[in-house]
């Protein structure tokens, strides 16, 4: 039986997010738009300080060729930076541990994997990166890569609302104020909290302790709760320790526990109705909110029933092998919904040792695109794409050229749309079927059958999908898995990034059709009806014999008392 | 026009060439036109070779060869579905044609005759056209007036006058001359006539893919591309999971691999896709409307406003008089006969009207002139008036009646120093039913004799019969009508409450319109237009769908980007309707299309996997994916690729036929599409393979 207390817990977290979003999200909006706010007597002159010292001018407006190069240029800046920090850490301050000098793949792998707010971590966080990497380096990708999500985000909606316009606004801004207002302050409240609860904050080297058994134990510490509270805000996801928040430095307590997961999702779901208000229209925001949410709380029972569902190789219902012990079963499976859900990737337990379906779930959520919430902006702007192709086939079906908010939908936006769901699909699949089909692909497996497949497959939906969490069981630490991996987040995030940028820059230049009876509208229950098709026929036919050859076969195989 | 319409689905003729047609458009060039279709025919060339290679060596599969025929099916059956489509658009447009080439022009060179093919005509030739000569090509007439049958493309027997000058001087290459003599000028190059483009549309080869279309395409080759992946890496992963204890040697054969491929690419909407394009053009043909490109079609079905002149569109022609309203003293009847009398010399079909009028309400006939010893005064533009001077039998004057506009009888009274306080309080009077007759939507004429005011005949446009309900329709479907006329607000407002258009301009220019469109457009609607006139042309050429009457100038068959053959204003609800449909049939069968993979999914991916982790008393444990319990994986997968080409031939006749469209709001027509083809689509391939493999099984095929 689930026990109450863990189910009174996910109903508060859901109903809390359902609460908070529509609240935090109307209040995002006013917070990027430039308007006087609550920080702006703070942070206004920080921000003016910003744009004088690096030469910006924040009144530029940039079409999306202008808009996507300044995103590339300052994308590709922050993986040289990154990459050239962990090859010389050996000779930067804040070493107390004296760390080596990090592998040039890895070092690639681990600068690819922040900026595109991915944080796959092929590394162990305490044994492999100096302080000085993880606050310089990982952290400060942490705030901005969320926010350069959220610039993509402002800059599509622009193109949906501007009337026959050019400018898709200035990325340095967008940059600069999610950033300034709405990422650096709610994590500073949040890591105070975090320290509140016990998760560490400190420069000073590891200790080594005697434990109760007489044996010498060496406890890892370092600025942790700072870069905690981004890494579940940001849906980064990159833990500071190894085991991430399985680690009771990084999640102390039963509230730190909750408070984590539940502000995993707070931004990407509250940004849905910062979008509604930008677009001026709350029903929107609801309709794409519920069919988020819908999609998440589907995955949650699924979940749920398959970890308590009886297993027929030990003949009892909730193996806890792998889980949170200290919070039970339920709070694993709902942190691991909601990090795959949410590109974050932070995980409390072992995926790999979930229950088959409750693997497929995790899996799927990730290979549906990302877009259940999905990363913070990119969720967003990637449900639009899935919106964009229900608006073109059900527009088909009423007889008028498609339209989505009074933009006409054509051949361009639908070919954009087509490659960026295409391009990481194609990742995914064929970069599993690269390392199935080679040694050194092959050689980092400790499972093999539907299990082994399993790994290689979300190890692969993981960084094209730029969620970051590891199935675990496949030592990705190879110069393979880092390269391949690399590229396949590359290409989870522009490949999507441009593509969206494209049709933001030419949705812009069109007028807007007023709505008459004849409009499909896109604020009913019937559009959310379909959109959920659209998104689980393009995933399930993607990736369901993919699937059905790994987590699903393996759930059959379990049930007839075979393991892997 | 009527036997067009009811012309059989499938004319056996047609129905023949169109099956060798099917075989011709296995070039490999034609195929590529078509991404989804050409992948198909590339997995049956392939399995195909690969058969050989087996059979050379000795080894035969009656189920690979089962599989290879009916991928090649389902080549054919696509080629199929366009050829039909195109042969039926061509036998309508083939007889045209054919009276073009054999036409011999009688050109005009120096002033001396010459007689020459009309496939030899160029823009500005002139040639001479007598009674029984077929007009060569589209052109102008420059000297002469005739009347001329052209039955020939609209179907409407009564022949139709055409002569130099005016609204009335374009002629169509292909209808005959049946009185008279004319020159024309001729406007357009072989090729480039209306037929050709027409013929253009029709044919695959030539048709240019629409805006819809080339996105549609895209969205079905990203979908195909994807399937290929994932049947690629399929057998990746199959083989991977044989490895360990459990491995055997068994893997996906090739065939198989092509089955699942084209089973789950979206071959169905792929293969009759230029078909429902082909037969869009092919309707809109049969009701007499000639489009310039399929993008103006499509267009159409996104026209959010409609602009219509009032005259010869909402209304007749003219206005009639409806009613006699008598001044205080004088009888109905008796402004009747004045009335009857003051026009008898308006020769306007307002006059004639009148005279009608006062027949029927009183009997009145037209009176013997002469015997009436009077003087008329006909109407003239400049007056805006007519009148009767009737003499005693004395030689003096004794009536002068006189009828015209409220303005022109108030000029005529003071000019002839008429006034008196009589006249000017009837006037007044006049004047205030005057009001009330514009109100309802009429023009008030004044009918005076000597000093008295007799009273007022009201002249009204008449709404033409049913016009209420087809902008009804209109209005349901969201599109909103304006109605341009010249008169005045009064009377406009009336009309347009009696015909129910949703908004109108009235005292418009000639500039209104094309500023009304600007307007409407810089709003971001698109906007159609029907006219004929010259002054049309800017208007017809800024509207996003301008329809110009076959019997308007040249210049405004040019502006447009669809000729109405009929010259029938209201024909652009059906061109709406048409545009709609086509795009609904599209978006329909892709829906179906893609709902169909889940069936086939749970057909294909248990059969391979059956023997996957099988043991020796049991199937792989994947089987319990066989939802269907189809009997055999071999008849699963073949039951499959049955399915999926069959469902080809079965949707041609709606391909062809389009989509049943009803005049609704957005709402329920997708709700109602998404039941039958959304859901439709999920449900009916499990009964169609199941069933297919109840056949197969039964007659031991696997």
């Amino acid at each position: 039986m689930i026990p109450f207390n863990e189910i009174i817990q996910a109903v508060i977290f859901i109903i809390g997010l359902i609460i908070a979003a529509p609240l935090f999200g109307g209040y995002i909006a006013k917070l990027l738009s430039g308007k006087k706010n609550i920080l702006s007597p703070v942070f206004g002159r920080v921000e003016s300080l910003i744009y004088k010292s690096a030469g910006i001018n924040p009144s530029e407006e940039m079409d999306w060729k202008r808009y996507t190069f300044s995103i590339l240029i300052f994308s590709l800046f922050g993986i040289i930076i990154l990459t050239v920090i962990q090859l010389i850490q050996s000779t930067l301050p804040l070493n107390p541990q004296r760390l080596s000098n990090v592998e040039f793949s890895l070092a690639i792998n681990t600068a690819v994997s922040f900026v595109t707010n991915t944080n796959w971590q092929s590394y162990a966080g305490e044994s492999t990166l100096s302080y000085f990497v993880q606050m310089i380096g990982l952290t400060v990708q942490n705030f901005v890569s969320a926010a350069t999500g959220i610039a993509v985000l402002l800059a599509l909606t622009r193109g949906l609302v501007t009337r026959q316009g050019n400018s898709l606004g200035n990325f340095w801004v967008d940059l600069v104020r999610s950033t300034l207002y709405l990422l650096i302050p709610l994590s500073a409240m949040f890591a105070i909290v975090l320290v509140s609860q016990g998760v560490v904050q400190s420069f000073s080297s590891y200790k080594e302790i005697t434990t109760l058994e007489g044996y010498k134990q060496i406890i890892p510490l370092g600025p942790a709760a700072s870069q905690i509270a981004i890494k579940q805000l940001g849906t980064n996801g990159g833990g500071f320790f190894s085991t991430n928040s399985a680690f009771p430095f990084e999640n102390p307590t039963p509230l730190s526990n909750f408070l984590q997961m539940f502000s995993i999702l707070l931004i990407p779901a509250s940004l849905v109705f910062t979008y509604g208000k930008l677009i001026g229209s709350k029903k929107q925001a609801w309709i794409i909110f519920f069919v988020m949410m819908f999609v998440f709380v589907f995955g949650l029972l699924v979940s749920t029933y398959s970890e308590y569902s009886n297993n027929n190789i030990f003949q009892i219902s909730g193996l806890m092998e792998g889980k949170e012990t200290r919070f039970g079963i339920l709070n694993s499976v709902l942190w691991s919904t909601a990090t795959t859900a949410a590109s974050n990737g932070s995980v409390n337990a072992m995926h790999s040792s979930l229950s088959p379906l409750s693997g497929l779930v995790a899996m799927f959520n990730i290979q549906l695109g990302e877009i259940i919430f999905g990363g913070v902006g990119s969720g967003l702007y990637g449900m639009l794409l899935f919106i964009l192709i229900t608006v073109f086939i059900s527009g088909l079906m009423i007889g008028r050229t498609p339209e989505y908010l009074g933009k006409k939908i054509d051949a361009f936006e639908i070919k954009w749309a087509i490659v960026a769901i295409l391009l990481p699909n194609t990742a995914i699949l064929l970069f599993s079927a690269l390392a199935l089909k080679t040694n050194a692909g092959l050689s980092s497996l400790a499972n093999n059958g539907p299990h082994g497949f399993s790994e290689i497959l979300y190890a692969f939906s993981s960084a094209a999908g730029n969620n970051g969490s590891a199935f675990a069981g496949l030592n990705t630490n190879t110069v393979f898995y880092n390269l391949m991996t690399a590229l396949g987040m590359l290409i989870g995030r522009f490949g999507v990034i441009i593509p969206c940028m494209a049709i933001a820059g030419n949705l812009v230049k069109k007028n807007i059709t007023p709505t008459s009876k004849g409009t499909l509208q896109t604020d009913n229950f019937l559009f959310a009806l379909l959109l959920l098709g659209v998104i689980f026929i393009v995933g399930a036919l993607t990736f369901f014999p993919a699937l059905s050859l790994g987590p699903l076969l393996e759930h059959l195989l379990m049930n007839n008392g075979i393991t892997f | 026009m009527d036997t067009r319409k009811k012309r059989k689905l499938f004319d056996r003729k047609i129905v023949v060439q169109a099956v060798l047609d099917s075989f011709i458009k296995l070039d490999p060039k034609l195929l590529l036109k078509n991404p989804v279709i050409f992948l198909v025919a590339v997995g049956a060339m392939l399995t195909s070779a690969l058969f050989v290679i087996n059979m050379v060596n000795g080894n035969f599969s009656s189920f690979n060869f089962q599989i290879i025929i009916w991928l090649w099916f389902t080549v054919l059956f696509a080629n199929f579905a366009e050829a039909i489509a195109e042969g039926r658009g061509k036998a309508q447009s083939e007889n045209l044609r054919k009276q073009r080439t054999q036409t011999i022009a009688r050109k005009m060179i120096n002033n001396k005759e010459e007689k020459v093919s009309a496939v030899e005509l160029r823009v500005d030739d002139l040639v001479i056209c007598e009674v029984g000569d077929f007009i060569p090509a589209d052109g102008e007439v420059v000297e002469g007036i005739a009347s001329v049958d052209e039955s020939a493309i609209t179907g409407e027997s009564a022949p139709v006058i055409r002569e130099s000058g005016g609204d009335r001087n374009a002629v169509t290459g292909g209808t005959k001359v049946i009185s008279d003599k004319i020159i024309i000028r001729i406007t357009a190059n072989p090729g480039d006539t209306y037929l050709d483009r027409m013929i253009a549309l029709v044919e695959s080869a030539k048709r240019k893919k629409t805006p819809n279309e080339i996105a549609l395409s895209i969205l079905l080759s990203g979908l195909s591309i994807i399937f290929l992946l994932v049947v690629v890496t399929f057998r990746i992963f199959f083989e991977y999971n044989q490895t360990g204890n459990f491995s055997h040697n068994e893997n996906v054969s090739i065939p198989i691999l092509v089955s699942l491929l084209v089973c789950l690419i979206p071959t169905t909407i792929g293969g009759l896709l230029s078909a429902i394009g082909i037969s869009g053009m092919d309707r809109l043909l049969s009701h007499n409307v000639i489009a310039m490109s399929g993008r103006a079609v499509e267009a159409a079905g996104d026209i959010d406003v409609l602009l219509l002149d009032k005259t010869g569109t909402i209304t007749l022609g003219n206005r009639m008089a409806t009613e006699f309203i008598p001044a205080p003293g004088f009888s109905e009847k008796y402004l009747a006969d004045a009335a009857q009398l003051a026009s008898l010399a308006d020769e306007t079909p307002e006059g004639r009207s009148i005279v009608i009028l006062a027949k029927e309400k009183f009997d009145i006939r037209a009176r013997n002139i002469h015997e009436l010893n009077a003087h008329f005064v006909p109407f003239s533009a400049q007056t805006q008036m007519s009148g009767v001077n009737i003499l005693s039998s004395t030689g003096s004057r004794e009536r002068i009646i006189r009828k015209g506009s409220i303005d022109a009888i108030k000029k005529y009274l003071s000019s002839e120093n008429l006034e008196n306080v009589n006249t000017i309080t009837d006037l007044n009077f006049s004047r205030m039913i005057g009001v009330d007759v514009a109100l309802a939507g009429g023009t008030p004429l004044l009918v005076v004799e000597n000093k008295n005011v007799l009273g007022v005949v009201q002249l009204k446009d008449v709404v033409k019969g049913g016009i209420n309900e087809r902008f009804a329709q209109l209005r349901k479907m969201g599109i909103k009508t304006i109605m341009i006329t010249g008169d005045n607000p009064l009377t406009a407002t009336a009309i347009a409450a009696e015909a129910g258009v949703d908004s109108f301009i009235a005292q418009a220019k000639p500039e209104d319109k094309l500023k009304t469109i600007r307007d409407e457009q810089s709003l971001g609607r698109m906007v159609g237009m029907i006219g004929d006139g010259t002054n049309d042309a800017p208007a017809l050429a800024q509207a996003d769908v301008g329809i110009a009457m076959n019997s308007g100038t040249q210049a405004a068959r040019e502006a447009g980007n669809m000729i109405d053959l009929d010259s029938n204003p209201t024909k652009l609800i059906e061109v709406v309707e048409i545009g709609k449909q086509l795009l609904m049939t599209r978006g329909s069968l892709t829906t179906f299309s893609i709902a169909n993979d889940v069936a086939k999914y749970f057909a294909i991916i248990p059969a391979i996997a059956t023997t996957l982790y099988a043991t020796k008393y049991s199937n792989g444990p994947l089987s319990v994916l066989n939802v269907m319990n189809l009997s055999t994986p071999q008849s699963a997968i073949l039951s499959a690729v049955i399915f999926n080409a069959i469902i080809i031939i079965l949707l041609i006749p709606l391909a062809l036929k389009g989509v049943k469209y009803r005049p609704e709001g957005a709402a329920e027509i997708l709700k109602r599409n998404i039941i039958i083809y959304g859901l439709g689509g999920l449900i009916v391939p499990f009964i169609g393979i199941k069933i297919i493999d109840v056949i197969l099984t039964s007659i031991g095929l696997v």
